[in-house]
């Protein structure tokens, strides 16, 4: 049974039709995950409550019961997002034994729908990466060449669903976290509008920044999963009442007369001549398919990275302030004083890249350094976010590679921070500007490694990102399966 | 002004992290080099701009969430002591706070 095969509509009637059962679709997920376990994907399988959930649908197909929208769906999540009473670590050292006691708002809405929870996959320690080459339960290894990273900080759930351990996964996107890991391995990542889905029960890196969002090896199972987990929630102050669109219908939608934005900023040097050459390829299929290519400007670009590393860095410093030994996790033993407490279980319980972050926003919001460094970036930002109205009033879409390259070698950008950062160029604005973004593929490297396309909408627009990467993902009709899944 | 060793170990001390004497050395290099990138923003002249301190909603306006003061269910204290290192009838244990 290869649960690549499966739909989230063809799986949910093959379980009312009773041809398949759900026990066994989640064991072969299991099997699987099991069975690459080198990949290193899930930092925690939740084996017997998954066949119980599975069990139960299979006893609503039995008597002929109405199977809900997921029914059957074997679904991931990144270990940043809590449910109850299932050890969730955010990848780090200082939480490697917490049990939450209460789940996350996306979660309840998916195991409503009859979703079934496989496991928490691994990711950067607190999400803070582009590599997955920061967690504390190791790397995670890309399925298409695994000396190489799947990106991150979302990695483990982006292996997940390209090697059918499971239909579909959930991460989480600051600074490119989903769409970054997704057009590395060759998979749909989708970055909502900041606002579309509730962040209760994330556990928070840069909260003006965060979203949950769906990977998924096609746009029509993305659509599905975001149109259960979006919506108001009274938990999240900052969750949007704004009304959710048909996002499944918006599948079936047309092209013509789409205007898609190119900006010159995201084409310049230090772009991969065949990552280049895919994008630009699938944009045109666009436009054979209808769509007016435009060219935009987004003029503030080069700005963004620094941006984004002293408002995601102060957010988190201010959110990851709270793991210091009292309430949860991990706590330093041997220490002479309450202070001493804080400052040895800190310092032992979190990694280097996390340690760094938190010190370059302890300093940004410091007395004397707030005006020009935090202030100053808060102004960049609004900068930013009209850039994007201004293209926006020429263009429905913007279209961009997602990553300036594939995969790189685990190792390869470890040794200078900067160097990582700057890989996350053309992610980050999308979530300055809390526009939603998605990354789906669109070509293969020479070396056989998957390339991105990323699109970007108005905030609140999801429905036209949905709309444009249905209809590339059927004009391209890639075969995105990872050999690894096929041997033995 | 590149930032220093003693500017780090101040930082260090507000986050609350006990950084190694290896840590405070790379820390400063690495920051310095973060710093003198960032340092490109003052490329912009931002005097006549609004700061972005959040993402507004759908319709433009912001409007903060409000709901009525009125109690809710909540963990309880049973659980929310339930992951704590070190516990007693209900009360998080601590060492003792000494001095300041």
């Amino acid at each position: 049974m290869e649960l690549r095969d499966f739909t989230i509509k063809s799986l949910r009637q093959k379980i009312e039709a009773r041809e398949v059962k759900a026990v066994d679709v989640c064991r072969a997920a299991l099997a699987r995950a099991e069975r690459l376990s080198d990949l290193n994907a899930f930092i925690t399988l939740v084996r017997d409550r998954a066949l119980g959930q599975a069990a139960e649908i299979d006893l609503a197909a039995d008597v002929g019961r109405t199977l809900p929208p997921l029914a059957g769906a074997i679904i991931a999540v990144k270990d940043n997002m809590v449910i109850r009473s299932v050890r969730t670590t955010a990848g780090s050292r200082i939480l490697f034994n917490y049990k939450p006691p209460y789940t996350a708002t996306v979660i309840e809405r998916l195991e409503a729908a009859g979703a079934i929870i496989i496991g928490k996959t691994n990711c950067d320690e607190f999400a803070m990466g582009s590599s997955n080459e920061n967690s504390a339960y190791g790397p995670v290894k890309n399925p298409w060449d695994t000396k190489r990273v799947p990106g991150g900080s979302s990695g483990g759930s982006a292996v997940a669903v390209s090697t059918g351990m499971a239909l579909v996964a959930l991460g989480s996107d600051t600074g490119g976290s989903i769409r970054q890991p997704a057009s590395l391995t060759g998979v749909v990542g989708f970055k909502p509008t900041y606002g579309r889905v509730s962040r209760y029960g994330l556990i928070a890196f840069g909260s003006s920044l965060d979203q949950i969002g769906p990977f998924a090896n096609s746009v029509e199972d993305v659509a599905l999963v975001l149109s259960i987990i979006g919506g108001h929630d009274p938990n999240d102050s900052t969750s949007s009442d704004a009304p959710m669109d048909d996002y499944l219908a918006a599948t079936k939608r047309d092209v013509r007369g789409l205007r898609v934005g190119v900006p010159r900023q995201y084409y310049g040097a230090g772009l991969d001549a065949e990552v280049r050459a895919s994008v630009e390829s699938a944009i045109n299929k666009l436009e054979e398919l209808g769509a007016v290519i435009v060219e935009v400007s987004l003029p503030h670009t080069e700005y963004a990275v620094p941006v984004y590393y002293l408002i995601a860095t102060a957010e988190a410093s201010s959110n990851l302030a709270r793991f210091d030994g009292v309430r949860y996790g991990f706590r330093a033993e041997e220490v002479e004083s309450l202070k001493s407490m804080y400052s040895r279980t800190r310092e032992q319980g979190f990694g280097g890249e996390v340690k760094l972050r938190i010190m370059l926003g302890t300093y940004a919001l410091s007395a004397g350094y707030y005006d020009a460094y935090y202030g100053k970036a808060q102004k960049v930002r609004s900068l930013i976010e009209q850039d994007f109205r201004d293209a926006f009033e020429s263009c429905d879409v913007i279209a961009t590679p997602t990553s300036p390259t594939p995969a790189f070698r685990l190792g390869e950008k470890t040794s200078d921070p900067l160097e990582m950062y700057l890989s996350d160029i053309y992610t980050i604005t999308a979530n300055l500007a809390g526009a939603p973004g998605v990354s789906l593929p669109c070509g293969f490297s020479s070396a056989g490694l998957p390339i991105g396309l990323q699109l970007i909408a108005r905030r609140f627009d999801e429905a036209t990102l949905i709309r444009a990467a249905s209809n590339i993902e059927q004009a391209l009709g890639l075969d995105t399966k990872p050999p690894v899944i096929s041997q033995a | 002004m590149p930032i220093t060793r003693t500017d780090v170990e101040k930082i260090a001390e507000l986050a609350r992290l006990e950084l190694t004497a290896e840590e405070t050395e790379s820390f400063t290099i690495q920051l310095a080099s973060i710093l003198n990138h960032i340092d490109k923003l003052n490329e912009l002249d931002t005097s006549n701009v609004e700061p972005m301190s959040h993402c507004s909603t759908a319709t433009g306006d912001i409007d903060y969430a409000r709901r009525d003061d009125r109690a809710r269910p909540s963990l309880g204290q049973s659980i929310a002591v339930e992951n704590a290192p070190d516990q007693e009838s209900g009360f998080f244990k601590v060492p003792k706070v000494i001095g300041g």
